[in-house]
């Protein structure tokens, strides 16, 4: 039984104006108005969002896990950024 | 539990990774860390997820049959509105798991395509009969109760998809269980034939979905590793006693009886004890003779056949007007 797949799509969900879209999972549809029907069916049975994005999942690009640990190192030594970094004296407000 | 069919194969020799990468994996794991989709990953590992996984989600799309028998006949719009969005509800959850199988590089065509020949196993409990409205009451009571129970450990699952989907799955069976029970409780309140209906089903379910968690500790070849893993928080037999543990005082409550002479109350040790399970009709249901094995998976087959053409029609049509877009 040889059939050919539809593609794949991740779907992001805004729950409610003001927060982002979020990743919720994916489906497979045949286009990206299925793709936007099947979600609804899918993933706002109960009033979950009010917003949806479907995107191929193929044209989503990734950074390597086996990579991250050199990929996010220049973060890891500027504590600088950071303001606890800074000594605050006894008596100074609102800084 | 909707994953039997784990206990029932022996599995091959260890894989050949390297004992690196192999530590670190184990560090992780015992650090609680999620494993994600393009993380490194044991063989065996990714293996028994896809096997876990794709028989929960068979189990979740062959469950809608017995269930299905019901919509029509149920007994008033109300149970029938009811009755449709829980099965619809299962289909979502057999959705969300194919996803999250696929997650670990296989296809939902290859899945389904195992569960229709023959060889992907499901849930024994969906082999047998819904005879009369009070098994669509049962089900729901006892059945998705049963789920719940097992499934709830598993959003701790140590696979990020998995757990993510069970998160969703779980939140959504809670109204499944009540609307069962609330179909016993009707019954069970209601005429002395009613209430005979309702004691009739919990004979009928209570044992099968006692089997719903396994064999025993002692003959479950998988426990130990799936633990190791975190895959599984908790062995067959400890979810069991939970199970009987909370759903004997709701038998009571409804004032019918469990089906088994030999269930007590031991107040030292604070559990139920119950009888012993026949385990030859379970296997004799995973190996494919139960009640209706034949019938759930020719209703399977045929609807993915008679379904096709739409599959088809859609793809052409997606080819054929390749910049269509979803009104904005
Ligand atoms: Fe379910
Ligand atoms: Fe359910």
């Amino acid at each position: 039984m040889s059939q050919q797949q539809w593609p794949l799509f991740e779907i992001f969900i805004r729950s409610k104006s003001g927060l982002s879209h979020r990743h919720v999972g994916s489906l497979h549809a045949a286009d990206a108005a299925m793709a936007i029907d099947h979600a609804r069916d899918l993933y706002t049975r109960r009033g979950e969002g009010i917003s949806i994005w479907a995107v191929e999942s193929k044209s989503i690009v990734a950074s390597d896990p086996a990579e991250s640990a050199s990929l996010f190192e220049p973060a890891a030594d500027k504590i600088y950024r950071h303001p606890t970094f800074y000594d605050v004296p006894e008596g100074v407000d609102n800084l | 539990m909707y994953t039997q069919g784990l206990d029932q194969r022996s599995d091959t020799a260890p894989t050949g990774d390297d004992a690196e990468r192999l530590a670190a994996f184990r560090q992780r794991i015992d650090a609680e860390e999620k494993i994600e989709p393009k993380d490194w990953m044991p063989v065996e590992y990714r293996r028994t997820l896809i096997r876990q996984i794709s028989q929960h989600a068979h189990s979740e799309i062959v469950g809608m049959l017995p269930e299905g028998n019901w919509i029509t006949r149920a007994p008033t719009l109300k149970r029938k509105a009811i009755l449709i969005a829980k099965v619809q509800d299962e289909a979502g959850h057999g959705l969300y798991l194919y996803g999250a199988a696929e997650t670990l590089g296989v296809s939902r065509d290859e899945l389904v395509e195992q569960l229709l020949n023959g060889r992907a196993k499901y849930s024994s409990i969906f082999n047998y009969p819904t005879l009369t409205w009070a098994d669509i009451g049962a089900i729901g009571w006892l059945v998705d109760g049963a789920a719940i129970m097992n499934q709830l450990p598993l959003c701790r699952c140590s696979y990020g998809p998995y757990a993510r989907a069970m998160v969703r799955i779980c939140k959504e069976e809670s109204f499944h269980q009540r609307q069962g029970f609330e179909i016993m409780l009707t019954l069970c309140r209601g005429s002395p034939e009613q209430k005979r209906m309702a004691q009739g089903a919990l004979d009928r379910w209570w044992w099968p979905a006692l089997m719903m968690f396994g064999p025993n500790d002692t003959d479950s070849k998988h426990t130990a590793q799936s633990m190791a893993w975190k895959i599984k928080r908790f062995t067959n037999d400890e979810l069991r006693q939970k199970f009987v543990d909370v759903t004997v005082p709701q038998a009571d409550f409804l004032g019918i009886k469990v089906p088994d002479p030999d269930l007590r109350w031991n107040a030292e040790s604070g559990h139920y004890v119950f009888g012993s399970i026949d385990w030859n009709e379970f296997h004799e249901v995973l190996k494919g003779n139960g009640p209706c094995n034949r019938e759930r998976l020719q209703a399977r087959r045929s609807a993915h056949e008679n379904g096709a053409w739409v599959r088809e029609a859609a793809a052409a049509y997606a080819e054929k007007h390749p910049a269509r877009r979803a009104a904005a």
